[in-house]
């Protein structure tokens, strides 16, 4: 294995060599910690910008449309356009809602997809946090922007809000549990929970080869899930235009508005993100045990361009899905997950251990 | 076990379904010719409308600069919106018989709906809907229109 090359671990390390050698570990931590939000910041407006600008024109070709095509050359640049309009709007402070809850709403939902990003590998050594249990830590705090639904739909003073909160939160409650045990069917074959350890674990194949059948029908419940977990169509029941105008963001305007937009792009980003780390490799180049000259020429390929390409295809399949199916009602919603996809999870977890036990993955 | 049997069959039922419907969207994804969009100030010089498109209400001329309009105001009373206005004049003819002939038959743009009532109304055939539709003015009073020409006048053998 040579990823000399694209190896980001010891730039980091020079980073973080050179500014403790000048400064008290205190200042260097904290300016560390501020490089990396920066980076992370930036990354975060220019994804969601481009998902933004991906979604409409993808969305456009499958309803024979040509998309944004005026700002730019093919519309590149519209999403920038609508941003600084969304910038310039103007906040409508809503009569007799709960002001504090109102403007805090925005920032807990943009705050859970923040946090869960830090935990994402991107590259071999370009990873904010680390965690043994990085699995876990990014099912526990994705499903943390719910609480900022919640409190959106709550505080706006609006029964259409208040709808489309409290069937986001049945939603959320529902496919986490989807969520969670298709990824531990995974972590099974992987015996851990570190995202480091995972990617380094598909170096002699990605793991949705490795683990055969139970590892494909865990990946399409995982895409299942999380579409419904990031609140996407065909689950977008929370803010079903037709019904609840926008559900719970209906009173939002402005820079608010924006945000939760934002943050409903980010969290595909990293639900995508996620399934490309765990199911396909993560920046891991495509290698197949015992093919070393084939292995070594798929390792010219830098990781991060293996990490974006996979977590682009588990975007477009997402919005594929969206593009197509019909939106679904409260009661099909609740039939798919407790009927369907839950005890086919629970089923296919016991296969995988199975098969882990018998040693037939590859 | 038969229950069992059902409830894989209909999981699978359902994935092909669904497959199928991606199908037909993925088809369109990748067949840009199948883009029905037409980029509209761009094509404007081959721009062809639909013939039953209705744009604007317009009265027949003929090259002599004749109309069939006899001002027998049936269009006026069927317009649902009163955008129709019907001005006429008594006049004299040889043989010493007083008659009506328009003066002008005023049209406000602005008001109608398109609906064709006064199209289908009109006894004898005077009016007709055009598909010009670029009316955008910068000011109201430009979209009340005269539809009889200067100088027109009542075509041969068109009478009461």
């Amino acid at each position: 294995m040579s990823f000399n090359i694209y190896d980001f671990t010891s730039f980091t390390k020079s980073i973080d060599e050179g500014l403790m050698a000048v400064m008290s570990p205190f200042w260097a931590v904290t300016i560390e910690m501020i490089l990396i939000g920066v980076a992370i910041l930036a990354f975060y407006a220019v994804v969601g910008l481009y998902l933004v600008y991906a979604e409409r024109k993808i969305c456009a070709f499958m309803q024979c449309r040509i998309g944004p095509n005026r700002v730019g050359p093919y519309g590149f640049f519209q999403t920038i356009a609508d941003l600084i309009k969304l910038l310039l709007k103007e906040l409508i402070p809503i009569k007799n809602a709960d002001k504090l809850l109102f403007n805090i709403a925005p920032f807990i939902v943009i705050i859970a997809s923040f946090m869960a990003i830090a935990a994402i590998p991107f590259a071999k050594g370009l990873h904010a946090m680390d965690f043994n249990i990085g699995v876990f830590y990014v099912m526990a705090v994705s499903s943390l922007g719910v609480i900022g639904v919640l409190i959106a739909g709550w505080s706006s003073n609006n029964k259409y809000s208040l709808i489309g909160a409290m069937r986001s939160g049945a939603q959320i409650v529902s496919y986490e549990l989807s969520v969670g045990l298709s990824l531990i069917t995974v972590v099974i074959l992987a015996g851990t929970l570190q995202f480091s350890a995972i990617v380094e674990g598909q170096a002699t194949g990605w793991f949705i080869f490795k683990g055969h059948i139970p590892a494909v029908i865990a990946f399409l419940v995982f895409l299942v899930a999380s579409t419904a977990e990031t609140n996407r169509g065909p689950f977008d029941l929370a803010e079903a235009e037709s019904e609840l105008t926008a559900g719970f963001h209906t009173e939002y305007s402005g820079i608010k508005f924006a945000f939760f937009f934002l943050a409903e792009y980010m969290n595909m980003f990293i639900v995508a993100s996620i399934a490309a780390t765990v199911f396909l490799g993560g920046w891991m180049p495509f290698h197949i045990g015992g093919w070393e000259a084939f292995n070594h020429i798929m390792d010219f390929i830098p990781p991060f361009i293996w990490y974006i390409g996979k977590t682009a295809f588990v975007i477009f399949l997402m919005m594929w899905f969206k593009w197509t199916f019909p939106r679904l009602r409260i009661d099909q919603l609740l039939t798919l997950e407790w009927k369907y996809l839950l005890p086919i999870n629970l089923f296919n977890i016991i296969l995988m251990a199975f098969i882990v036990l018998m040693g037939w993955h590859f | 076990m038969k229950s069992i049997i059902n409830y894989l069959s209909e999981i699978f039922r359902g994935i092909s379904a669904l497959i199928k419907g991606m199908m037909v969207t993925g088809y369109y994804f990748v067949h840009p010719r199948e883009i029905v969009t037409q980029q509209y100030p761009e094509n404007r010089k081959k721009l062809v409308m639909f013939e039953r498109f209705k744009g604007e209400v317009v009265m027949i001329h003929n090259e002599n600069n004749e109309h069939r309009c006899t001002a027998c105001g049936i269009c006026e009373m069927n317009c649902p919106n009163g955008s129709i206005e019907i001005i006429s004049r008594m006049v004299t003819t040889e043989d010493g018989k007083k008659k009506r002939e328009l003066a002008r038959h005023i049209y406000h743009l602005g008001m109608c709906t398109f609906c064709n009532l006064c199209v289908k109304s009109c006894p004898s055939n005077a009016l007709k809907m055009d598909q010009a539709f670029e009316h955008a003015v910068f000011n109201r009073t430009k979209l009340t229109k005269v539809l009889n020409r200067p100088g027109s006048a009542l075509m041969k053998g068109v009478d009461k």
